[in-house]
């Protein structure tokens, strides 16, 4: 997809929530969508079922106004979590512009997290984008939770974060972190965006 | 240096509250009594709370009570500012001294002293001696004392020993007489409850409060119609009462309302650093290139599209331009340093012009004539006569320029002046880097007379300039040449002064040419003069062996003993043996070279005027010639010979 458009001046990034299930990236989009002034965001688009979990996607389109002359608009998805909705993932993986990592911090989740990870690894790969290339941020969620549960932020970039890419720690459902992630990555996808622009 | 006192910021237009009570009666003793009260008064307060408009009411105020005062007021990088450029212009007394003589200091800013311990030290020292000379000191800063960061203990305890006091934010009741007082000022009045509902809003510091008031000012001019109070809280975004009620819970739930704003103005940073960068590069790419001192048309053409499109294609090919346009530019430099001036080498758009330019250039730098190559210094027979004025032509040879400069070959018509000149000049050329001039002076005068024409003389100047050895044939014939004369004259001096080689040639002794300019002709002079003798019999006799070929010796001696005055007058003789032989089909021998000479020597018939011999003496080669010009046959008998045939 055309990230930067210098003709009509307009600027549309897609970002992805990707991580396992249960990890809180439909929350993430649930607290942005919560803080953006309803002008500026589009519906939000929830597939859930009864218990919650995430059917399809989640889609929050949010408009940026003009920056710097360009019409900015983010688009940001969610994946399921489920091992079993590779296909859907890989749909909303495609023409990605980054991806945010939700991970599980809490201890027993750590093997669902590596999982994930490898998963969204394969699925780029499948469609031909260099994972070294692509902007990723991990997000280390559910550090609220009791200390004796989770990971340190520390433990998880251990185990998780061996690209040394930015690592946010996050409580998603009160919002700690949500937006720090969500500005890491528009950094990231904002920088290649410039290098990949027609020079 | 010094900014003035804004006549708008007196004690006058400043409303005291409860927050500024003590610094405003403060700064107003300070000004009645400068240097006795309070002395420094150090005032510290937010951004925009009144610490300029204070210090400078303190100030009018005291030119108030004493007109004479001298007053400074400036901020601390006006000052630190005028402190380094007197510093850099070696003025750093005079501006001390300048400052010492001030009897009312006012400095602003003072909170940026940190990290700039030399401005600490001069502050110090200053405020020392002014306070010693009974001179009031006034600082205001945006934090106590004691809070700005790495000063120096003396000065926090020098600004503490006079008062420090603070100004807060203004209460309900200041703002709304600063509203009032403003509105007044700007002769606007508005509904009642208007400018309190502004008021009732807690702004940092009075200058969110005066943009407030702009706003609702511009808008009830804009609309023409007196602004009500439900209209001024939607101008500035206040909600109502109610509503600031109703909005409360929700607040409370989330701490951070502003998160949106922040991501937003930090993605707007991000895009403008990332996505903008290209105008970043061009920016860059102008500043350097102008501060080269090239035209940058090219880039901020760039800078003007919307889109990057191929900006570093272009950045790219502009640094190729200029640096061609550099080459260049240095080439013509050393060629012809005038046309290096021209401002097309400082213009990549007009790149093509400048390759004109330096071809131009070039052409005319092209080295100037050589010398020619059928005269080699081996082919010169020497003999006794030639001995000693050859061994000085090799003493110049040797050490050109060092020697023997100028060199003056002085001899007759057919001596071989020309020979020599050119031997002279091939040996000079062997050497390394060397660019010789040599010449007919004919050749020259043109040359002068074309440049002249096609208003050339710089380049054809520096063309000869460049000379490392400059070699003039028949140089008598600058005669009546003024212009010509003059150029050789500089030519001759730029040479000498490098220790360049300069060769001339002259049928006579240099002071006895006519028509010479003195100046000219001393300079020959100055040099040495070599007259180059008639030839001797061996040089006859080697020149006519080489010319012949096999002969018969009786020939080659019965020629050689003829006495002649030049080779040239030789070589006449021996064309009309070699004639005759020709027309009796016959070889040549030395009976018929005595029937053909008939033992007298024929006088030589000149063509008319002064001949240049530079292209007579190829005549040594004239045996091979079959063609004759009809006025160089001397006697009638050989006349009758051609018209038997």
């Amino acid at each position: 997809m055309s990230l930067v458009n210098f003709t009509t001046r307009e600027i549309t990034c897609k970002i992805v929530y990707y991580g396992p299930g249960r990890s809180g990236k439909t929350s993430n989009l649930h607290y942005i969508y919560g803080r953006v002034p309803e002008a500026r965001r589009g519906r939000m688009v929830s597939l859930a079922t009864q218990t919650d979990r995430t059917l399809f996607f989640d889609f929050l389109p949010i408009d940026l106004g003009s920056i710097s002359g360009f019409t900015t608009r983010f688009q940001l998805y969610t994946v399921p979590g489920q091992v079993y909705y590779n296909a859907t993932r890989r749909l909303v993986l495609q023409g990605a512009d980054g991806v945010v990592f939700v991970a599980d911090s809490q201890g027993r989740q750590l093997d669902e997290n590596l999982e994930s990870l490898q998963n969204l690894h394969a699925n780029l790969l499948d469609q031909g984008v260099d994972v070294r290339v692509m902007p990723l941020v991990l997000q280390y969620n559910k550090q609220d939770l009791p200390k004796e549960l989770i990971l340190t932020p520390a433990e998880m970039d251990d185990a998780l974060n061996f690209r040394a890419v930015p690592s946010f720690s996050a409580d998603a459902l009160h919002g700690t972190g949500v937006f720090e992630s969500l500005k890491g990555i528009s950094e990231l996808v904002l920088k290649k965006l410039a290098q990949g622009a027609p020079a | 240096m010094t900014s003035a006192l804004n006549p708008k910021f007196s004690f006058d237009s400043y409303v005291v509250g409860a927050a500024n009570r003590l610094a405003v009666t403060a700064g107003r003793t300070v000004a009645e009594n400068p240097g006795s009260a309070y002395n420094p008064l150090f005032i510290y307060s937010g951004s925009g709370l009144g610490k300029t408009h204070l210090l400078m009411a303190i100030g009018h105020g005291a030119k108030k009570v004493a007109p004479n005062l001298s007053v400074e007021y400036l901020t601390l990088d006006e000052y630190v500012e005028a402190f380094h450029a007197a510093i850099a212009a070696g003025q750093g007394d005079t501006f001390r001294r300048r400052f010492q003589a001030v009897d009312m200091l006012l400095v602003d800013d003072v909170q940026f002293l940190t990290n700039r311990k030399e401005m600490q030290a001069e502050l110090l020292r200053l405020t020392e001696g002014l306070q010693a000379a009974g001179h009031q000191v006034v600082l205001a800063s945006d934090r106590p004392p004691g809070e700005i960061a790495d000063l120096d203990e003396r000065l926090i305890s020098r600004f503490s020993g006079g008062l420090v006091v603070d100004m807060g934010i203004p209460d309900y009741e200041t703002r709304v007489a600063i509203l009032r007082k403003k509105a007044e000022e700007r002769g606007t009045s508005f509904q009642s409850g208007v400018l309190e509902t502004v008021a009732g809003v807690e702004f940092a510091n009075v200058r969110e409060l005066m943009g407030a008031l702009n706003r609702l000012i511009a808008f009830q001019a804009v609309n023409d119609t007196p602004i009500t109070e439900a209209a001024a809280r939607q101008v500035l975004g206040i909600g109502s009462a109610e509503d600031a009620a109703a909005a409360q819970p929700a607040a409370a739930s989330a701490p951070a309302p502003d998160e949106f704003s922040n991501f937003l103005s930090d993605v707007t940073a991000t895009v403008g650093r990332a996505v903008e960068a290209w105008r970043a590069r061009v920016s860059e790419a102008i500043l350097r290139w102008e501060g080269e001192g090239f035209r940058t048309k090219r880039l901020e053409a760039l800078l003007a599209q919307e889109t990057p499109g191929a900006v570093d294609q272009v950045i790219s090919g502009f640094v190729k331009d200029v640096e061609r346009l550099k080459v260049l530019a240095a080439e013509v430099q050393m060629l012809e340093p005038q046309a290096a001036g021209d401002s097309v080498f400082r213009d990549p758009e007009r790149l093509e012009e400048a390759e004109k330019v330096a071809v131009r250039v070039r052409e005319g730098a092209a080295p100037p004539p050589a010398p020619s190559a059928a005269f080699p210094f081996d082919t010169f027979v020497a003999g006794p006569s030639n001995e000693k004025e050859l061994a000085a032509i090799h003493d110049v040879v040797q050490s050109p320029g060092k020697k023997f400069n100028p060199l003056v070959l002085v001899g007759g018509s057919g001596l071989g002046k020309t020979h020599l000149l050119n031997a002279i000049g091939l040996e000079l050329a062997a050497k390394a880097r060397a660019v010789v001039a040599c010449l007919s002076t004919q050749a020259f005068i043109d040359e002068v007379i074309a440049a002249i024409e096609g208003d050339r003389v710089d380049w054809w100047r520096a063309r000869y300039r460049r000379a490392t050895a400059l070699l003039l044939d028949d140089v008598h014939l600058l005669a009546g040449k003024d212009r010509t004369q003059e150029e050789l004259f500089n030519l001759f001096n730029v040479l000498q002064d490098k220790d360049r080689q300069l060769v001339f040639t002259a049928p006579a002794a240099p002071n006895t040419l006519e028509g010479l300019e003195e100046r000219i002709q001393s300079r020959l002079a100055g040099g040495l003069v070599v007259t180059l003798a008639q030839p001797d019999r061996v040089v006859r006799h080697a020149v006519l062996e080489r010319t012949l070929g096999k002969v018969e010796g009786s020939l080659l001696d019965y020629l050689a003993d003829r006495p002649a005055t030049s080779i040239r007058a030789m070589m006449a003789e021996v064309q009309r043996v070699k004639d005759a032989a020709d027309a009796q089909s016959q070889p040549m021998t030395a009976g018929l070279a005595r029937a053909v000479l008939g033992g007298e020597v024929a006088p030589r018939r000149r063509t008319s005027g002064f001949r240049t011999s530079g292209i007579v003496v190829s005549s040594a080669g004239g045996v091979r010639s079959r063609e004759k010009m009809v006025w160089d046959w001397p006697v009638p008998a050989d006349r009758m010979i051609e018209d038997a045939r």
